[in-house]
């Protein structure tokens, strides 16, 4: 009795009111974590709440555990649940204005906390912006393998279409290049072109993925899987032999304009973007199409078009997601866009789960911090992770959080009581 | 001409791999309307069985327990290879696609792809990161034939390829079983109602298929000996391609599809420049796909199959 009190009285914070306690403990980690850490015997915080220090040094779990409970778990508990109301009444507050008002002020709150919790580390910073990256492609792939119902291996191509574009401009356009010649344009301009870059790949991209879509929607069937596999291979190999842009080697020296806020930023406009076109009239032909073609076709919807929409959209922002990958690590190489990369991307997208904003986000986040945490296990990883998600395809076949709509509105709203919520209810 | 000639056998050799381990992609494709993303990794394993199997042949000939020609232990080690696999690829079935039979075909996909990583990994972790050598069961010989030089090997890999091709296809053509199998791929619906198991026709499909991957791992160290436990990925991967290719519920197709990718490549890679192998050869199977988008031998897309 006394637990099922406690579970409801979590279940009535809104999201605001876990937002400003998250930001809370990482202002106390920020404080106090250092000496915590030190007297709790630890070399160091632990970087990625102590998942990593768990296999690689047992013998410092305890004190890891120790340190997340005091800096984490218990403060945004206290803060969430102490400060469920007030968050409540500022999240009512906030709905009164447009969405976007509380949309922002919420990333506002998201984002200066992912801020401070990476400033602490190098490696949390790095690995954060990889994961946003990852929810973009992800995301991007689920449009087609999820929202559409096609199978399509073709990402990392796109992807590999996008970093190169964007690296050979910011390259060639502003960095003193062994091959490219000096700079062409006054470095101040950068930061401001670069999102415009990043538009650039992203639509070369789309265009490359014509190649893909104008054979395999013609007919329907499994043709999409090869062609695109076909597809991957080509670019993997046109690649390797441009020589201009390094061949196989890779190509280096990037600009560094991808920095947490960049990212940041565009998985925000990703997510949105996206969220909004699988919930527009388009977005709901794609899921006719999927569901029934022949049904689709005779509810008007124009089959062909809608799926050459779709795909070259998420085309589009793998294309993005390769441009801003490029540029987070500064170099880009034929060989990390071939199979690997396609099994990677493929798992993010069926563990988490299809035909939904919410499956792609934990699907990104969760394998990636997967292969973080097990990292110590060295090759074992790559018997893990498989095996997790094969438990995962059998018991929910399309994945963890499939078909769940991501409303934000709902999302920001405030949380009232279910018991309180039934008392207000008209009786009879 | 000689050039030709000689990159002709080159590239019958080469197809004869893509066209075994495409029979099974096929079969399993046309039956089941499944991709298994596995069936490049039960290669691999084939050929690491074969090794195995070669060696304790050759131990037990050593000791005289088995008085063989070399040759008889090729064989056997074919055959033994072939068994074992089957039942590897029956376990896969049995693991990765029976409990998602009623799943979205995608899942079974990921899965199947999931088992080949842990089937590469397993193997690393087993047998540590060394490479193994496929014991030279037969000396090569070179015959020249009007300036053609063809190795005993190339004849042995070329003419099983052309055997076990054969004999799948009178298996599905002439047998029961083979019958079942045409029926199911047919309509997928009804014939499990005719009192066909589902779970039997697929389990016999995984294990043809992966025994004829087991022959192609066994053929291929024979002309290239040096093993490693990613060699599967990329023949798996390409081999897929060519039985799409084939066409959908064809034997034949994806015999002759597979054929065909060794040639492309083998003459990309003669008449341009080497690294530009897979540009040429998949901008060529593009090509191909977009004139014929069921493959060679296969029927337009109809509206009974199982989705």
């Amino acid at each position: 009795m006394e637990l099922r009190g406690t579970i409801r009285g979590f279940s009535r914070v809104p999201l605001l009111g876990w937002l400003v306690a998250a930001f809370v403990a990482v202002l106390l980690e920020i404080a106090v974590g250092t000496p915590l850490a030190l007297s709790l015997g630890l070399p160091k915080i632990p970087v990625l709440f102590g998942v990593i220090l768990a296999l690689k040094k047992p013998l410092l779990f305890p004190g890891a555990a120790v340190y997340v409970l005091l800096i984490y778990a218990l403060p945004i508990a206290l803060i969430a649940r102490l400060g469920a109301g007030l968050a409540n009444r500022a999240a009512g507050r906030l709905l009164a204005f447009p969405l976007l008002v509380s949309v922002a002020v919420h990333l506002g709150v998201f984002y200066i906390t992912l801020e401070l919790w990476s400033g602490l580390s190098d490696y949390r910073d790095l690995v954060l912006r990889f994961t946003l990256i990852a929810v973009m492609v992800t995301l991007s792939l689920n449009v087609i393998n999820g929202y559409m119902g096609e199978f399509s291996c073709s990402h990392p191509g796109f992807m590999a279409v996008g970093a190169y574009v964007a690296s050979v401009l910011t390259i060639d356009l502003f960095t003193n290049h062994r091959v490219f010649g000096s700079a062409l344009l006054p470095a101040a301009l950068g930061p401001l072109t670069f999102p415009l870059i990043l538009i650039i790949g992203g639509l070369v991209s789309a265009m490359s993925a014509l190649v893909v879509a104008i054979p395999s929607f013609r007919t329907r069937g499994d043709y999409l899987a090869i062609i695109s596999l076909a597809f991957m291979f080509i670019v993997k190999s046109l690649i390797e032999n441009l020589d201009i842009v390094g061949g196989a080697r890779g190509l280096g020296g990037q600009p560094d304009w991808a920095g947490l806020p960049t990212v940041f930023l565009w998985t925000v406009v990703c997510v949105w973007v996206i969220n909004n076109f699988v919930r527009s009239t388009l977005g709901k032909a794609l899921n006719a199409v999927r569901d029934n073609e022949m049904a689709a076709t005779a509810m008007t919807v124009d089959t062909r078009y809608t799926k050459m929409v779709g795909f070259l959209f998420a085309a589009f922002w793998a294309g993005v997601a390769g441009g801003l990958f490029a540029h987070v690590l500064r170099y880009v190489n034929p060989g990390t866009f071939g199979i690997q990369k396609l099994a990677e991307v493929l798992a993010m997208v069926y563990f988490g789960g299809l035909n939904s904003v919410y499956g792609s986000i934990v699907g990104a986040v969760g394998i990636s911090l997967l292969g973080e945490a097990l990292r110590p296990l060295e090759i074992f990883k790559w018997i893990i992770i498989p095996l997790l998600l094969i438990l995962v395809m059998i018991y929910r076949p399309t994945g963890l959080v499939a078909f769940k709509e991501f409303d934000p509105e709902a999302i920001l709203k405030p949380k009232t009581d279910p018991e309180r919520e039934r008392d207000a209810l008209p009786q009879g | 001409m000689a050039l030709f000639l000689q990159n002709l056998v080159n590239a019958l050799q080469w197809g004869s791999f893509y066209a075994l381990i495409a029979l099974g992609y096929s079969m399993v494709y046309s039956i089941l309307m499944l991709f298994n993303f596995a069936h490049g990794d039960i290669f691999m394993v084939g050929a690491y069985i074969g090794v195995g199997v070669a060696f304790v042949l050759i131990a037990m000939a050593s000791q005289g327990a088995l008085a063989l020609p070399p040759w008889a232990i090729l064989i056997l080690t074919i055959l033994f290879a072939m068994i074992l696999t089957s039942f590897v690829g029956m376990l896969v079935e049995r693991i990765g696609y029976r409990p998602l039979r009623a799943a979205p075909r995608a899942s079974a996909a990921i899965t199947g792809l999931m088992i080949g990583i842990i089937l590469e990994t397993g193997n690393l972790a087993l047998l540590g990161a060394r490479r193994i050598r496929f014991p030279s069961l037969i000396d090569t010989t070179v015959y020249e034939v009007g300036g053609v030089f063809i190795t005993n090997t190339k004849i042995i890999i070329v003419v099983v390829a052309l055997l076990l091709a054969t004999a799948m296809h009178l298996f599905v053509r002439k047998t029961k079983w083979g019958l079942a199998m045409r029926a199911m791929a047919f309509d997928y619906v009804a014939v499990p109602l005719m009192g066909v198991s589902v779970n039997a026709i697929a389990a016999l499909t995984f294990a043809l298929g992966s025994a004829l991957a087991a022959a192609a791992g066994i053929l291929y160290a024979l002309a290239y000996p040096v093993l490693d436990p990613y060699m599967g990925i990329l023949f798996g991967w390409k081999a897929f391609v060519a039985a799409i290719l084939g066409g959908r519920g064809s034997v034949m197709g994806a015999t002759l599809a597979g054929f065909l990718l060794g040639f492309i490549e083998i003459f990309a890679a003669m008449i341009f420049p080497s690294s530009l192998r897979d540009l040429i050869a998949y901008s060529i199977v593009l090509l191909i796909l977009i004139v014929r988008p069921h493959g060679f031998f296969g029927e337009p897309y109809s509206a009974r199959l199982r989705l």
